[in-house]
């Protein structure tokens, strides 16, 4: 709906071309292998693959039959095998892949049959994958190879390296293989829409994003052309949890939270057609009545929608009493657009209304009381009670899960009685098992038990999270984690991130980002990025990244250039950002005068995260 | 290749190199060129590796293809980098990145643990003088197998080839340093690939004691290491390096883990039992003794049930045949069950409800919920009644729950309870907002009726005469009440004789 704020706002680049690149690497690679060829590629492959390139291309290249590969529970695994002369795998990287593959091609060499295997790790392929082909004798049997797809743009101003396990690799393991794949996707981006002006970022990994991009800069030789994105802002996700932890209320985010978008194409069930197929539908800018409501706060989509059905019955309506020659025109010139908007519309309305139904059905509004009662720290108690009964009756493991460890990051840590009695119930309601979970939460300091005295922190604080001391690592298990402390009260007040609750709010007509979450709270996320924009640095937010536990740059590069392109500014996602996040970006842009483009690891939400952190399977 | 860099890379801004010099008008046309070149760069790549040996690699080589990534380190190998884009700085925080000039330096500063053996000192040593890196492979390798070489890059400049995706050979890092300024140059490059290639090279070419010993010290090589045994599932070094570390916690659960991976119920009962002699922190291994009580109970249970079901005498298990085993159940999925098909059993038995919520400590408010929630299920009325039944010292019964009303019905109401069970809830829910919602909700017509009458508000109810049925029972009440009021107000004058039946009949509307 029209937020009519700066007009001046820049135009967009064309991401369009990174797909074209991508395309032609693909294509490329197919005539590496001359001759017929079977694709075998990982499920979780299938989608990117989608919008990079249709069946016919591959066909052309010679590709004869495609097979989907799912290889559960172990992770991600592309791949790709033989019937003819050739075949190919995928692979979106992991060691795992060792696991499939030996069995594949050995089962072959006894069946005595000659097939030539080449699997092409995407985005990037790695020491220990190839170490592992080695260990299993296949090495040289099967060849491997690249497959450079960074970038995936999923709409006009949404870029997706699609790598959900950069979350769990990064924030859990520790690894930092993904560290180079982020660095060089950025390179790609500078490359083709550079040169950046300056660079912002909090965290860890984004600190070790830029440096890789430096680095990669340096080692490459850059022509000068004009710049169409000026300012970059890097963070790490664990920066802040708080905001995906919350449910989402802005139209776009919510239809993520239930019907789950991938790739930027959601399916709909037999409840929202109404009728006896699924349908599976593209949401983006291209989908105009989708690209009015996605930002929006979902009170008004109704109200939205159905003033667009009325307008639309009008239009049909205008034909009565037309001559034939205005028929003629109508039917020509009109009736496709309108049937058009007639489908997404009755599309997005039955979208809402099975929303609707499912949200009642499971006590929405007090669910949110209860996380607005959390940000404000305000009835902490009956939250814990709230929490407690959503155990006790097995309402749902994830839901569960993710309230409690909103409690411990917006309270910094359980208190030790409930933490114990709160782990029980869970363990009890959904299985021992989660003992495995709980502590990959404690590590990745989603959930954590308050220390007895905080002493740590000050150590903590002083040394990072680098601590190669020996008498420090045996301190604590805490140490060897990644887990931060998070200060979120601190943070909510200095930042001004939970405005006063006794204020009306009208969401129809939004004052800031708060509006994301029905007014109860400024994304942390979006707010540094308004704030650091705001200074062009982070002088003045000395408190709030001490709070955030440091970790935070400014780079200035030569290009001063003053252009529109400053107006233009990258923000970066390390570990995966929501669509309430983008939704907020968006806001502020309007607001501001800016274009924000959002290049994430991967789209995330509450159920994304914490499933990744799941550990009671084999 | 890098050594040779002068200062500009402090001084970046004093390049000569000047943003804007042509295409600025021709952009899309320029763009265009640029995917093109990008693609043809790739073509350009067809070109081999520089050293392709049969010493043995960390394999990276492969096909002509080579390394498709495009992100223009390609061109890094042809050294003709002239006009360089003018950098952007590094950044220095807290931890500096090694910088190539006094890489000696930041490596101490970021390896403090390391100062206990006198090994750090001869790191710095080794890498400032480069001329010692020279000779060394010579020094220790007959020349025949010299020969193999064709380069002998320093342990800084392997790692600045591995993070390229080149061709590299670790085969010549032969002594410990060498190897440990592999490693240490691989953190502080911070690409995971790399630090994980080394870590394999290191692990195929040092006893485990020694590796142990040196990545205690190096946390991140360290959490590197344990996700690569984790991913390759090699768990017995895996356990072993958490042991030497001195682990527990994280042993113990890598040990409990592996039931999940035991498909055979019996066998997985077994092996919990070996498992509660793990030394897990003290809450863990109740939860753990619960976990093998809760499995063994289950066996036992469905040995039992499924005899009794096929048998076809139970006529719980005809009426309402078991849809899955509750074997692997949770616990409270298992209380559940019990509730639904042993309610009435004795407590001495396995399977009744009581023995397991004692044997599990199960919370009043947790058995509560459950058992209410089964016996709803099955229309058991009575069953759910006598929950909330409790006599006071006087010996009057009254209602209460350890959970509030309100949730009492919305569990009531999810289990298809009717309208007449689920008001007398209703009527329960103290707070008179929520009372009136849930009740409309739930069509609870005398609650609403009532509510509206202890309000005095003759407006809404009024109104809702509107929405029950005409003819109806509750429209009857409603008409009756209204005419209360009138009578009321008619005979207000003489309303003061205070007679206390009167009283109770009549209602001072307030609107």
């Amino acid at each position: 709906m029209a937020h009519s704020a700066r007009r001046d706002s820049p135009e967009l680049p064309d991401f369009s071309l990174l797909k074209r690149l991508a395309r032609d690497q693909l294509i490329y690679l197919l005539e590496q292998l001359p001759g017929k060829k079977d694709l075998f590629i990982d499920a979780d492959l299938m989608s990117p693959l989608d919008r990079i390139a249709n069946v016919s291309t591959l066909k052309q290249h010679e590709v004869d039959k495609l097979y989907k590969v799912e290889y559960k529970p172990i992770v991600s695994i592309i791949l790709a095998l033989a019937s003819k002369l050739s075949g190919m795998f995928f692979h979106i990287a992991s060691c795992c892949i060792s696991l499939v593959v030996p069995d594949v091609a050995n089962a072959d060499k006894a069946a005595g049959r000659f097939r030539r295997y080449k699997i092409i790790f995407t985005p990037q392929k790695f020491y220990a994958c190839e170490a592992v082909l080695e260990e299993q004798g296949i090495f040289g049997d099967v060849t491997t190879d690249e497959w450079a797809f960074y970038l995936l743009p999923l709409d006009d101003d949404i870029i997706s390296l699609e790598l959900p396990e950069f979350f769990r690799d990064n924030f859990l393991a520790g690894d930092q293989r993904w560290v180079r794949t982020a660095g060089s996707a950025l390179h790609l981006l500078h490359t083709v829409y550079g040169p950046f002006s300056k660079i912002h970022g909090i965290g860890r990994f984004s600190k070790m994003a830029y440096e890789s991009w430096r680095e990669q800069v340096e080692e490459g030789e850059t022509k000068a052309r004009q710049a169409e994105i000026g300012k970059v802002f890097l963070i790490d996700r664990d920066v802040d949890y708080v905001t995906p932890l919350c449910s989402q209320v802005v139209y776009e985010g919510l239809v993520d939270d239930i019907f789950r978008i991938k790739c930027g194409c959601v399916e709909f069930g037999t409840d929202v057609t109404s009728s006896d197929k699924r349908v599976k539908v593209m949401l983006n800018s291209q989908d105009k009545v989708f690209d009015e409501i996605r930002n929006e706060h979902f009170s008004n989509v109704f109200g939205f929608l159905s003033q667009k059905a009325k307008n639309l019955q009008t239009a049909y309506d205008k034909r009565r009493g037309m001559d034939i020659q205005q028929i003629k025109t109508f039917v020509s010139e009109e009736l496709k657009g309108l049937k058009q908007e007639h489908r997404l519309l009755s599309l997005h309305i039955g979208a809402s209304e099975s929303m609707m139904k499912k949200k009642t059905k499971q006590d929405f509004q007090e669910l949110l009381k209860t996380e607005h009662s959390l940000l404000e720290g305000f009835e902490i108690r009956e939250c814990i009670t709230f929490i407690e009964e959503h155990i006790n009756r097995q309402v749902s493991m994830i839901e569960s899960l993710r309230l409690l460890c909103l409690l411990s990051i917006t309270e910094n840590g359980l208190l030790p009685k409930d933490y114990r009695s709160l782990k029980a119930q869970y363990l009890q309601s959904y299985g021992v098992d989660h003992l495995l979970t709980f502590a990959n939460l404690k590590q990745s300091g989603l959930l954590v038990e308050q220390q007895p005295g905080e002493t740590l922190t000050v150590m903590e604080s002083k040394v990072g999270k680098l601590v190669n001391d020996k008498a420090a690592g045996k301190l604590t298990d805490a140490f060897s984690s990644l887990a931060k402390k998070s200060h979120f009260r601190a943070l909510s007040k200095k930042l001004n991130l939970v405005p006063k609750s006794d204020e009306e709010y009208d969401l129809r007509v939004p004052r800031d980002m708060a509006y994301i979450f029905s007014g109860a709270y400024v994304p942390l996320s979006c707010k540094l990025v308004e704030q650091v924009l705001e200074r062009d640095g982070w002088t003045g937010l000395e408190e709030v990244t001490r709070l955030l536990n440091g970790h935070e740059f400014s780079v200035t590069g030569s290009s001063r250039a003053k252009n529109d392109a400053q107006r233009i500014v990258l923000v970066m996602f390390l570990g995966g950002c929501t669509f309430s996040e983008i939704s907020a970006l968006r806001f502020l842009g309007r607001e501001r005068g800016y274009k924000f483009i959002v290049v994430t690891t991967a789209i995330t939400n509450s159920s994304r995260l914490i499933e990744t952190l799941l550990d009671n399977h084999a | 290749m890098m050594k040779s860099k002068p200062d500009e890379e402090d001084y970046w801004n004093s390049s000569k190199f000047k943003a804007f010099t042509f295409d600025d008008e021709d952009d899309e046309f320029s763009r265009l060129k640029e995917s093109k070149q990008a693609v043809n760069s790739i073509r350009g790549l067809v070109e081999e590796d520089d050293d392709e040996d049969d010493v043995e690699k960390v394999s990276w080589s492969g096909e002509p293809v080579g390394s498709i990534s495009w992100s223009v380190r390609e061109t890094a190998a042809s050294n003709h980098r002239t006009d360089r884009e003018p950098a952007f700085p590094k950044i220095n925080t807290e931890t500096p990145p090694l910088s190539r000039s006094h890489s000696g330096y930041s490596l101490s500063s970021l390896f403090k643990g390391k100062t206990k053996g006198g090994n750090f000192q001869s790191i710095t040593d080794t890498l400032s003088d480069s001329s010692v890196r020279l000779y060394a492979p010579e020094l220790r390798k007959p020349k025949s197998e010299y020969k193999d070489y064709v380069s002998d890059w320093s342990p800084e400049e392997t790692v600045h080839r591995m993070k390229q995706g080149k061709s590299v050979s670790l085969e010549k890092f032969r002594s410990l340093q060498d190897k440990l300024l592999l490693l240490d140059f691989s953190v502080a490059a911070h690409d995971g690939n790399v630090i994980t290639a080394v870590l394999i090279y290191l692990k195929r070419t040092l006893s485990k004691e020694v590796l142990f010993r040196e990545l205690e010290s190096r946390q991140t090589a360290l959490r590197h290491f344990i996700h690569y045994l984790t991913e390759t599932r090699d768990q017995k070094l895996l356990l072993e390096l958490l042991r030497a570390l001195g682990r527990t916690e994280d042993m113990v659960l890598l040990q409990y883990k592996e039931h999940l991976s035991i498909a055979d119920e019996n066998k997985r009962r077994d092996f919990l039992k070996s498992c509660l002699s793990l030394p897990f922190p003290a809450d863990d291994s109740a939860h753990v003794q619960d976990h093998y009580t809760l499995l063994e109970r289950q066996i036992i249970i469905e040995a039992t049930d499924g005899q009794a079901e096929r048998g076809g005498k139970v006529e719980m298990f005809h009426k309402f045949p078991r849809r899955a085993s509750i074997v692997n159940m949770p616990l409270i999925t298992t209380l559940y069950y019990c509730c639904f098909y042993h309610y009435e059993e004795p407590e001495g038995s396995f399977s009744s409800p009581l023995n397991i919520r004692h044997t599990f400590r199960i919370s009043e408010k947790q058995f509560f919920v459950t058992a209410l929630a089964a016996r709803a299920k099955l229309k058991a009325w009575s069953d759910v009644d006598a929950l909330f039944t409790c006599r006071n010292w006087l010996g009057f019964t009254r209602k209460r729950s350890p959970v509030t009303f309100s949730r009492v019905v919305d569990i009531l109401q999810k289990n298809s309870a009717p309208t007449q069970v689920l008001q007398d809830y209703v009527a329960l829910v103290d707070d008179v907002t929520l009372r009136i919602s849930l009740a409309q909700k739930l069509k609870c017509h005398d609650i609403i009726i009532n509510t509206y009458r202890d309000l005095k508000d003759r407006q809404l109810l009024l109104g809702y005469r509107g929405k029950v049925e005409i003819g109806s029972a509750e429209e009857r009440k409603i008409i009756e009440l209204l005419d209360n009021q009138v009578r009321s107000s008619s005979s207000s004058s003489s309303s003061s004789s205070c007679d206390f039946l009167f009283l109770l009949q009549q209602i001072r509307w307030k609107n």
